[in-house]
């Protein structure tokens, strides 16, 4: 075929869509959304990757081993010196957290010299003068513009902090004595990094520093990419719903686009244009369609991306400690990823009509109506799939895990959408065995052969629905739940975090004869059930005996704990590592039996807790520096402010019960924002594809329509029962909502949640919830239904006598 | 020589994050630091000591060696000191002195060699005079006590496929370089303060990949401090350290540049020294890229002598990379040395690893 030719055809096809400016309209918005969502999620996803690939690599340290000190044990400068004279290459670290008022910074002290011998470690330092600043107080600290601006109020003793774009996110990159400084470790290391080589004949590390722990590259609690992968995988789950809907548009537009156009192929295929070349240049079309919407839907998917980043920024530094940047960057992966998606969905919207016409013979006769039709075969099928879908759920509940979860998921959701058109169509031949008059007879009637155009839409709509009521029960009971967890949990006052060991029992001699009691809380970080977890300290005070949220206990767990026989878990650790009361639990200094679990959100690590007095036995070298104060609450605030006078503490260093509930459901909120607004796009997407559904109807039923309108009915009449039509299909649509949506959250709470978090929730269905779901499916339906009735109600009588005379 | 003064110079110049610095240090100002003093009286065990306020010294003991069955082995270990500023606490993570080592073995068809990096004020590398010990992470050069000074010592490093241990006895005595050990390095005036131990008697073992050798022979000990940096025109250095036969020790050096300058000492065996200008000593190099072969001719002591590398790929890749190997000479005189190569493009067939 010439490309003149080519031209020519191709031409007339998209004449089609110049006729019909709002299919087209839709057609592109439809791909456009669903490239949209998947690709900010994959953005959203591909910067927290490189953000922890960053920190790996700025710092270096990701491909090395590293030293730690065994529980109960401390490291410090003399350990790291004594090493390097045993021979051992290593160079130290010190890390941890700096409190700037409410934001949190990362520092890391690392000695540029002894890296400089490190082969695969990065980090060195500058010239003469830059070295010479970097290690002597105050110190020269390395951050991105982002950190540097956060850091612009905070009092760090004058150190001048310096511009390197390839610092990783939320961290100061300072010289090991700086930070020991600034974190007040005083002479404190956190890990001591090992040289891949190593010299001859070393004595094993064991004699050189037996209290030191070795700690492979990629497992511990560093390694936030492994922390955070469900709930990556979380975002891409819903992503990926989304891009399911809003294909849901683009079949129908596309089913559309070629039928109406049988026609034109047919004088095309008439006039001597090979059928090869109809399908390869209606392929063409395609394929321009899915790189124009596609390449739009990526620029909107980064704008969403960009909006939603700092939330996810967030979420991820306050659940999991990951720090990473709140800015977004375009990266050619997941730019490619939308692409391909984008040319994926068409094709996979666009088969089934290009086989239809491979197929079409050249003489039949457009038929429009078949399309439209549900047949009783097709419902038989799509039942017999949704059973297969159906039966796959216990499969994946069966084989456990995270992504077996969301395949059960997965298979519930499509099993339920494509039942869907099977429950609409038994409900509607009850309605029609029911139906008096001969109106409500053709309505019922109408609306049934009307179902299977609308069923893509419908499915899409009940999807988005489900989604949003799922997500929201889950989301509703965890917050529930969490409330008044942290009303338990957060039963002191005051709590004091000192800067020194010296300061801190100051203040709590200070305090002893200011507040009803002082509460210590010391805690050190500890392998629990061969994870990294962390063991707390606590004394026997009604507090906790009143208000700590246990879940199971034994007989007499406080005094057990307190005189040190006996330990507490929280859920996770208990879930994971299949413990039950009376267990005995593996912790520094000899095991303990477990005598309570309790619940403990917002943390996706184990944690155990013992009395003080064994706390301080099993970790001698713990910072003992954190403490709960009880005292009447209206005092709370002055003597916050008399201990921060009195000690010339940071404004940081105590905090009251209210504000600390308040950071803690400020972090909780933020964690599900993401979540929540995709669930809004989901909704949207759906309401559009409801639109095209029906504006691809209207324009196929003229035929019917136009005897009724003969047989006296008004046209303002014919479009009122449209609307209504379409509310009423919506309303059926969400009533079928309700079960698959609770059926959804039920599996986050019990399936998804205890896999990603560990933690099982108690579920709470909110009535109020269903009922604004309810408004907004019919909000949707009437919003998408009201342009095609206007449409019919407007139209001229000319169009619809012509269906009579139109030879079809 | 050279090879001393660029690796100092390098930590002046460590690589800053992602981007190389070069050699910045090398204009670096020197206001504040102490300067080499002709008037200066070297005094000992003192000033075997480091001297935290002049900006850069070193220890370098070079190792002429042979086993039982006559086959030639060359070590090295040398420890450079750095100040970041010439004032600062003596201790603790912010004092300004900054570390740096090399070692290394050479055989006839092998060279290994490894780095060290240490911060000045933990204990992790130092220098003390009486007794004297030098010491990086596990390498050392120590006295057995105060009484002693440098002329017993033992010397000891290792690498991730070496380590050498030795121990070494003067047969003679300390030897100052220039005028009483104050040094002049070019034509503008640039000095150090410079003395050596060139009479020592070694023995000891050496763990290479093919299994451990017993060693015998001569090493010779360098002592040189200084604040000055070098010319921006000088492109590197040739330095040897030569034990003949005959009882006599040679130290010839030039620093490459328009035109280059040529300085050196002829030690008598009793310990005697002469120093040597460009007018006394003439340099010739061989072809070779770095010139591993070289003539020297001192004629007014009648020394008209041939030098060739026991090994030419005795490459030191190390953070400044240059050549350093052992020697044997002939021509007028017999004996064995030990040749210092800065400043030449990187050279081939570079052996062994380094690590810090």
């Amino acid at each position: 075929m010439s490309l003149r030719r080519a031209a020519l055809v191709l031409g007339a096809l998209l004449s089609h869509w110049r006729k019909r400016p709002l299919q087209l309209a839709m057609l592109l918005a439809g791909l456009m959304l669903a490239t949209a969502l998947w690709s900010g999620v994959q953005a959203i996803n591909a910067e927290a990757r490189a953000s922890y690939a960053t920190a790996a690599s700025r710092l270096g340290t990701g491909a090395l081993a590293r030293l730690q000190p065994a529980p109960g044990s401390v490291l410090t400068t003399g350990d790291h010196v004594r090493l390097r004279r045993a021979g051992w290459l290593v160079s130290p670290v010190a890390e941890g957290q700096l409190r700037l008022g409410g934001a949190r910074v990362s520092v890391m002290g690392i000695e540029p010299v002894t890296r400089l011998g490190l082969a695969s470690a990065g980090g060195g330092v500058g010239e003469t003068e830059e070295l010479l600043r970097f290690i002597t107080p105050p110190g020269l600290g390395y951050a991105n513009a982002e950190t540097a601006a956060a850091l612009e109020s905070a009092d760090l003793g004058g150190l001048t902090i310096r511009l390197d774009p390839d610092a990783p996110a939320n961290t100061l990159i300072v010289d090991i004595g700086i930070a020991q400084s600034l974190l007040r470790l005083e002479d404190r290391l956190t890990a001591l990094i090992l040289a891949e080589d190593q010299p001859v004949g070393l004595p094993p590390l064991t004699e050189a520093a037996p209290h030191l722990v070795r700690v492979e590259p990629g497992q511990g609690s560093t390694d936030p990419s492994a922390l955070t992968r469900s709930f990556h995988l979380n975002l891409t789950a819903f992503a990926l719903l989304s891009f399911i809907v809003g294909l849901f548009i683009t079949q129908s537009a596309v089913g559309l686009a070629f039928e109406q156009r049988r026609p034109m192929l047919r004088t095309l295929r008439a006039l001597g244009v090979a059928r090869a070349e109809v399908m390869a240049l209606m392929a063409a079309e395609l394929a321009i369609a899915a790189l124009v919407a596609g390449a739009a839907g990526i620029v909107l998917g980064w704008a969403m991306a960009a909006a939603l980043m700092p939330g996810v920024a967030a979420t991820l530094s306050g659940l999991y400690g990951a720090e990473v940047s709140g800015a977004l960057a375009l990266r050619p992966g997941w730019v490619a990823s939308g692409l391909a998606m984008a040319l994926a969905g068409t094709a996979l919207a666009g088969a089934r009509g290009l086989a239809q016409t491979a197929r079409m013979p050249l003489l039949a006769a457009g038929q429009a109506a078949p399309w439209a039709e549900a047949t009783a075969r097709g419902l038989r099928r799509q039942a017999l799939a949704a059973a297969v879908l159906i039966a796959g759920v216990p499969l994946c509940l069966a084989v456990g895990g995270l992504v077996a979860g969301f395949a059960a998921l997965a298979c519930g959701l499509l099993a339920a959408a494509l039942l869907l058109p099977v429950a609409l169509d038994a409900a509607l031949r009850l309605a029609a065995k029911l139906a008096r008059g001969v109106l409500t007879g053709w309505f019922v009637a109408d609306t049934r052969q009307q179902l299977g155009g609308l069923s893509l839409a419908l499915m899409a709509l009940m999807l988005a629905l489900a989604a949003n009521i799922g997500v929201g029960t889950m989301v509703g009971s965890f917050r529930a739940t969490f409330t008044g967890w942290l009303d338990q949990r957060l039963a002191a006052e005051l709590y004091v975090t000192a800067r020194t060991e010296p300061e801190a029992a100051a203040i709590r001699v200070w305090l002893g004869e200011r507040a009803d009691a002082v509460l210590p809380i010391w805690n050190a970080e500890a392998p629990l059930a061969d994870q990294p977890g962390r063991v707390y300290g606590f004394i026997d005070h009604a507090t906790y005996r009143e208000s700590w949220p246990m879940l199971s206990a034994e007989p007499g767990v406080w005094e057990r704990v307190a005189q040190g026989e006996a330990a507490l878990v929280n859920e996770q650790l208990a879930r994971r590592a299949e413990l039950r009361l009376g267990d005995p639990l593996d912790l520094p200094g000899g095991p303990l039996p477990i005598a309570g679990i309790y619940s403990d959100y917002g943390n996706p690590n184990p944690q155990a807790m013992i009395g003080l007095d064994a706390f301080t036995a099993r970790f001698p070298g713990a910072p003992r520096l954190y403490q709960a104060v009880r005292v009447p609450p209206e005092d709370a605030a002055g003597l916050a402010e008399a201990m921060r006078d009195e000690f010339d503490l940071p404004a940081s260093a105590v905090v009251d019960q209210d504000r600390a509930k308040r950071v803690s459901l400020q972090i909780f909120d933020r964690t599900f924002a993401v979540t929540a607004a995709l669930n809004v796009l989901t909704l949207a997407v759906a309401g559009i594809a409801l639109l095209t559904g029906l504006l691809t109807l209207a324009s196929i039923r003229l035929p019917q329509l136009a005897p009724v309108w003969a047989a006296g009915i008004p046209r303002a009449r014919l479009a009122r029962l449209d609307l209504a039509r379409t509310l009423i299909l919506a309303l059926a649509t969400a009533v079928y909502a309700v079960p698959v949506g609770l059926g959804l959250a039920w599996m986050l709470l019990t399936v998804i949640n205890v896999e990603a978090f560990g933690w099982r929730l108690p579920m709470l269905v909110s009535p109020d919830l269903l009922a604004r779901l309810g408004v907004a499916a019919l909000l949707t339906a009437l919003a998408a239904g009201s342009l095609p009735a206007l449409r019919l109600a407007r139209i001229t009588p000319g169009k619809l006598l012509r269906v009579f005379a139109d030879e079809r | 020589m050279s090879a001393r003064w660029l690796a100092v110079l390098l930590l002046a110049a460590l690589p800053a994050f992602g981007q190389q610095s070069g050699f910045a240090g090398l204009g670096a100002d020197v206001e504040g630091f102490a300067l080499p003093d002709a008037a200066y009286d070297l005094t000992f065990p003192r000033d075997h000591g480091a001297h935290e306020d002049f900006r850069i010294e070193w220890w370098y003991l070079t190792a002429n060696l042979r086993d039982a069955e006559g086959r030639d082995y060359g070590a090295q270990w040398t420890l450079f000191r750095s100040a970041l500023a010439p004032d600062g606490p003596e201790s603790g993570w912010s004092a300004p002195q900054v570390w740096m080592a090399h070692a290394a073995v050479t055989t006839p068809d092998g060279h290994h060699f490894a780095e060290r990096f240490g911060r000045g004020g933990i204990g992790q590398a130092g220098v003390t005079a009486a007794p004297f010990s030098a010491w990086i992470d596990d390498w050392e050069m120590t006295a057995p006590n105060a009484a002693s000074g440098i002329d017993r010592l033992h010397v000891a490093a290792r690498g991730s496929d070496f380590a050498l241990s030795l121990e070494a006895e003067a047969q003679g005595p300390l030897v100052l370089h220039g005028a009483d050990g104050f040094s002049i390095k070019s034509e503008a005036g640039q000095a150090s303060h410079y003395y050596s131990q060139p009479f020592y008697e070694v023995s000891g073992r050496l763990t290479l990949p093919q299994g451990e050798v017993e060693v015998t022979g001569q090493a010779w000990l360098d002592r040189e401090w200084s604040s000055q940096p070098l010319d921006r025109s000088q492109q590197g250095w040739d330095w040897m350290a030569l034990h003949l036969d005959d009882g006599r020790r040679l130290m010839a050096a030039q620093v490459r540049g328009q035109p280059s300058f040529v300085f050196g000492s002829l030690i008598a065996p009793d310990g005697n020294v002469q120093p040597l200008t460009g007018d006394d000593l003439r340099l010739t190099p061989g072809r070779a890229i770095p010139p591993t072969t070289w003539r020297v001719e001192l004629p007014a002591a009648g020394l008209d002598l041939d030098i060739e590398a026991v090994n030419p790929d005795a490459n030191m890749a190390t953070s400044v990379p240059y050549w350093e190997g052992p020697v044997r000479i002939g021509g007028s005189a017999t004996g064995r040395g030990y040749l210092e190569l800065t400043g030449y493009p990187p050279g081939q067939g570079v052996s062994g690893r380094s690590g810090g």
